[in-house]
């Protein structure tokens, strides 16, 4: 006999609804037969994250937070883009407007909220929008490629977001708010001068104290009118002025409404059988439409309705926000706007020249509201104090100015209760739990869900798995599938006459033909026979595969070879012929002072090199890469050294040496060194009797001025012992270590002893190594003519 | 809408369809290779000891091309940005996300791959 499931339906696809049903089938597999029904046509998405879809940065599917094969595995059917129009309580029954009907046992209402549109006349316009969901994102940035000019109506958080979001279109974009300054929910005025002047730096404008009377146009939108009879000129608006309660279900079903669905403790309306979660919900006379809350409503409801917890009642959540907005760091929790009362202090920091503003508001010694503008160095350690209610000590500062160490301390000192992650509710006890159980960094978010909401508890984290985590013995190895560090690595390799990956992995691995191993052993196996390695194609990533970088639409990137950046007419005219022919994508002048070719099809990629009939440039993989110059003594009045024939001579020598890492050059003819020489992996300047070489520059993620390793006479030398630090670096680097890293962990006291010796017998092996990788060399575009695999560029094959 | 044009002609779709791709070595041992196959796009990955697998050719986090990856281990690894999944069914190794995957195997030295019924 088969006990029938209990019938739960869910009305909405928000992020309320998708953690509940996450939360529920965790709880109680199987238990219920489960229905989701999704206005939206989509699965589940992460709403907080909208505006970088409108922004660009991220992809409608890059925001999903369940896919529908999780769907199937836990059961649920989810039907999205189905409305439903009534609830009948007295049949239990809900209604779609179709006129179909599904009946329920439980039911869970997670309508959400709607845009809050303010009394505006003459808005049903084209170009006239709201910012709620993916279609308005998709809608709004495809209107957008037609207008030049853009206006916000509201300067809240969202607004802010989606103002923020549309400057990547192009457009010029004001945004209008009734108050003096921006989100007056989470600043004062002090904060909110400073955030409008960090806002105007990239580029929105402010119009203040404007109430939006009307949109003017006839067929399209062409302004705004402002109730002080001012007006401006825009082609689009966008509206964000928050958002009201979806509640229109509730109220023709006779449930309790005040300002939203009013629930007790238990997320249960006053039908016992009907549930609501997130901001459709009225808790103790409050309405949250923030994530953090909706989320431990989901958990107290799936607790209540699974019967896991019987006695698990909401109590009401703390509020905090964050700004998510390249460039501008803001976080606020609490109440912090100004007001004077018993038993309450004000700390505040302002340094008005770097727009840093910090602000806490504190009762009986417990945080009430806080701001950090500007630096959020201690906002981690400021939102546990608050979220856990902390009794904070004398020297306030020690909160607002945490830097990294004092982060540490400060989730050290936390209780084990205490939140750590407060968009998911997650305590620093199962933290450590789960820590001490082996659980890496990277992977702590998908076991926990920590730091995956904001993110901004990751310092915190790092804080606690550096404290608690096992230390990982395999961080010191070459790669994760062999439990040797390089040096041993090397060694083994070596005395076992091993020339391939698989046999590598299959005589002193750990069994595994780890995929994320392949890529290190071949380049160290590269290094270590030369001629005599046995390539296998299966280790290479893909760009070592077809010679080219793989871009985001999975089409590729060719960068030719042109040594010091010194081209000519007819080239040039061979490579605009080229791209015409091909239908490039874009053609792109590299900072390495080459032209790039993109948005190639894998298929193409044997006619394009056949038609340029220049060599390759290695701009997709870990080899030399590319040498920049200046023009030196050819022309410029200053040079004192012929830096163009010197960066040629050491593009052409070192040309495709494949390394631990990319390595990209660059050689000044004078010390102005324009160039930037010595910002590059390996740089030479030339001084008035001779030149500078140095090693370890950067200018990426972290900027590094290189050291200085050898002063030497002739560009001869400068080859020699460029030749003779790319060899020692692809010896000792470890795999994927950028040269900056390299020398410092080196040091460049220890690399001067030992390449510039020049009677030491390690010099002149060092040398003759190079020279032999040199003699060895075969450009890799070659393979367009015969390819090692029949459909080695292949980008399809039909069937 | 049941059914599936290839270049071998149309495929009713009222039940599983096994559909030969091609000959098996062109997919090179250990790699993987993108075939078209009516409106799909699959993904196959033949193993260093000859067996095939099937994925959507496309990852589920921005639509790289799967096959692109590289394997080992019983997985891809996302040419793009390095997410891993399991060349079995799919699932995703460090994320939530799980390609979708098509039953595969080698016969005659053809590989063949299933295509659900009205899929």
């Amino acid at each position: 006999m088969q006990i029938e499931k209990t019938r739960l339906l869910v009305i909405g696809t928000g992020m309320a609804a998708g953690r509940a049903i996450d939360e529920i089938t965790q709880r109680a597999p199987g238990r219920f037969d489960i229905t989701m029904f999704g206005a939206e046509p989509h699965t589940v998405y992460n709403r907080i994250l909208l505006s970088d879809v409108l922004a660009g940065s991220k992809s409608p599917e890059g925001i999903f937070l369940y896919t529908t094969e999780w769907f199937e595995s836990r059961g649920v059917k989810l039907i999205a883009g189905v409305k439903i129009e009534k609830i009948d309580r007295a049949r239990k029954v809900v209604i779609d407007a179709a006129g179909r009907e599904e009946r329920y046992d439980k039911l869970i209402i997670a309508t959400g909220s709607l845009p809050l549109v303010p009394p505006i006349e003459n808005l049903n316009l084209p170009g006239f929008f709201v910012f709620r969901t993916i279609t308005d994102c998709q809608l709004i940035a495809g209107y957008a490629r037609r207008c030049r000019r853009a206006a916000v109506i509201g300067g809240g958080l969202l607004g802010i977001e989606a103002a923020r979001g549309l400057l990547n279109h192009g457009l010029e974009v004001t945004v209008i708010e009734v108050m003096p300054y921006p989100m007056v929910q989470q600043l004062d005025p002090d904060s909110g001068a400073m955030l409008t002047r960090r806002l105007e730096a990239l580029g929105l404008r402010f119009l203040f104290e404007k109430a939006t009377q009307s949109v003017l146009g006839a067929n399209a939108v062409r302004g705004l009118t402002f109730k002080d009879g001012s007006e401006i000129e825009t082609d689009m608006v966008v509206v964000s002025c928050g958002i009201r309660p979806n509640v229109k279900l509730a109220v023709e079903a006779d449930l309790k409404v005040e300002r939203a669905i009013v629930c007790d403790d238990h997320l249960q309306t006053s039908d016992a059988d009907i549930y609501a979660v997130g901001e459709c919900v009225e808790h103790r006379g409050r309405v949250y439409g923030l994530v953090a809350p909706l989320f431990a409503q989901a958990r107290v409801l799936a607790d209540h309705l699974t019967g896991a917890d019987r006695t698990a009642a909401y109590a009401g959540s703390k509020l905090s926000t964050r700004l998510k907005v390249m460039g501008v760091d803001l976080v606020s929790a609490g109440d912090a706007r100004p007001f004077d009362g018993p038993g309450v202090a004000v700390t505040r920091y302002i340094e008005p020249e770097r727009g840093v503003y910090k602000k806490l508001v504190v009762r009986d010694g417990k945080i009430t509201g806080a701001i950090l503008l500007g630096e959020v160095d201690g906002a981690s350690a400021v939102m546990s104090a608050y979220e856990n209610e902390t009794v904070l000590g004398e020297r306030r500062a020690d909160l607002l100015f945490g830097g990294g160490v004092a982060q540490a301390d400060g989730v050290g000192a936390l209780a084990l209760t205490a939140t750590v992650c407060s968009c998911h509710q997650i305590n620093k006890g199962p933290l450590i739990a789960t820590i001490t159980a082996g659980c890496q960094l990277d992977q702590l978010g998908a076991q926990t869900r920590a730091g995956t909401g904001c993110g901004g508890c990751r310092p915190q984290l790092e804080a606690l798995v550096a404290a608690y985590g096992k230390t990982d013995p395999s961080a010191a190895w070459y790669v994760k599938a062999v439990p040797l560090a390089k040096p041993e690595l090397v060694a083994a390799i070596k005395r076992q006459g091993l020339r391939s990956v698989s046999a590598v992995l299959h005589e002193l691995g750990d069994g595994s033909d780890d995929p994320l191993s392949k890529p290190g052993l071949a380049s160290l196996l590269r290094t270590i026979w030369g001629a005599q390695y046995e390539d296998e194609r299966d280790a290479r990533f893909i760009n070592d595969r077809v010679h080219a970088n793989i871009q985001h639409d999975g089409t590729f990137s060719v960068v030719p070879r042109i040594p010091g950046g010194v081209t000519s007419p007819a080239q040039l005219r061979r490579l605009a012929d080229v791209a015409e022919k091909y239908n490039v994508g874009m053609v792109k002048i590299t900072g390495g002072q080459r032209i790039d070719l993109l948005g190639i099809k894998k298929e193409d990629l044997p006619g394009v090199w056949r038609d340029l009939g220049m060599p390759s440039g290695h701009a997709y993989t870990k080899a030399f890469r590319t040498c920049k110059t200046c023009v030196g003594t050819d022309f410029c009045r200053y040079g004192v050294g012929d830096s163009t024939s010197l960066g040629i001579a050491i593009e052409t020598r070192f040309q495709g040496i494949e390394a631990p890492h990319k390595l990209k050059l660059a050689v000044s003819g004078c010390a102005r060194n324009c160039a930037e020489a010595t910002v590059k992996d390996i740089g030479a300047v030339a001084i008035p009797d001779g030149w500078q070489v140095c090693v370890g520059g950067a200018a990426g993620l972290r900027v590094r001025a290189a050291d200085l390793l050898a002063t030497v006479a002739t560009p001869d030398e400068v080859l020699r012992v460029i030749g003779r630090f790319i060899q020692y670096y692809r010896e000792n680097a470890r795999y994927a270590e950028r040269s900056p890293a390299f020398v410092e962990r080196v040091g460049i006291e220890r690399l001067r002893t030992v390449l510039l010796d020049e009677s030491s017998d390690e010099v002149r092996r060092l040398d003759q190594a190079i020279a032999a990788e040199v003699a060895n060399y075969r450009d890799p575009w070659r393979e367009g003519h015969a390819p090692v695999e029949v459909t080695q560029f292949a980008s399809e094959i039909p069937a | 809408m049941a059914g599936l044009i290839t270049s071998q002609g149309s495929v009713a779709l009222d039940r599983p369809a096994w559909i030969a791709l091609g000959r098996s070595d062109s997919v090179p041992r250990g790699q993987g290779r993108c075939f078209a196959v009516g409106r799909f796009r699959i993904a196959v990955f033949r193993s260093r000891d000859n067996t095939v697998r099937a994925l959507e050719n496309a990852c589920p986090h921005q639509g790289g091309p799967l096959a692109d990856g590289v394997v080992g281990a019983g997985m891809v690894v996302c040419p793009l940005h390095a997410h891993r999944f399991r060349l079995a069914d799919g699932s995703g190794v460090d994320t939530t996300l799980s390609a979708r995957s098509f039953a595969a195997e080698i016969r005659d030295g053809f590989i063949f791959v299933a295509i659900p019924a009205d899929a």
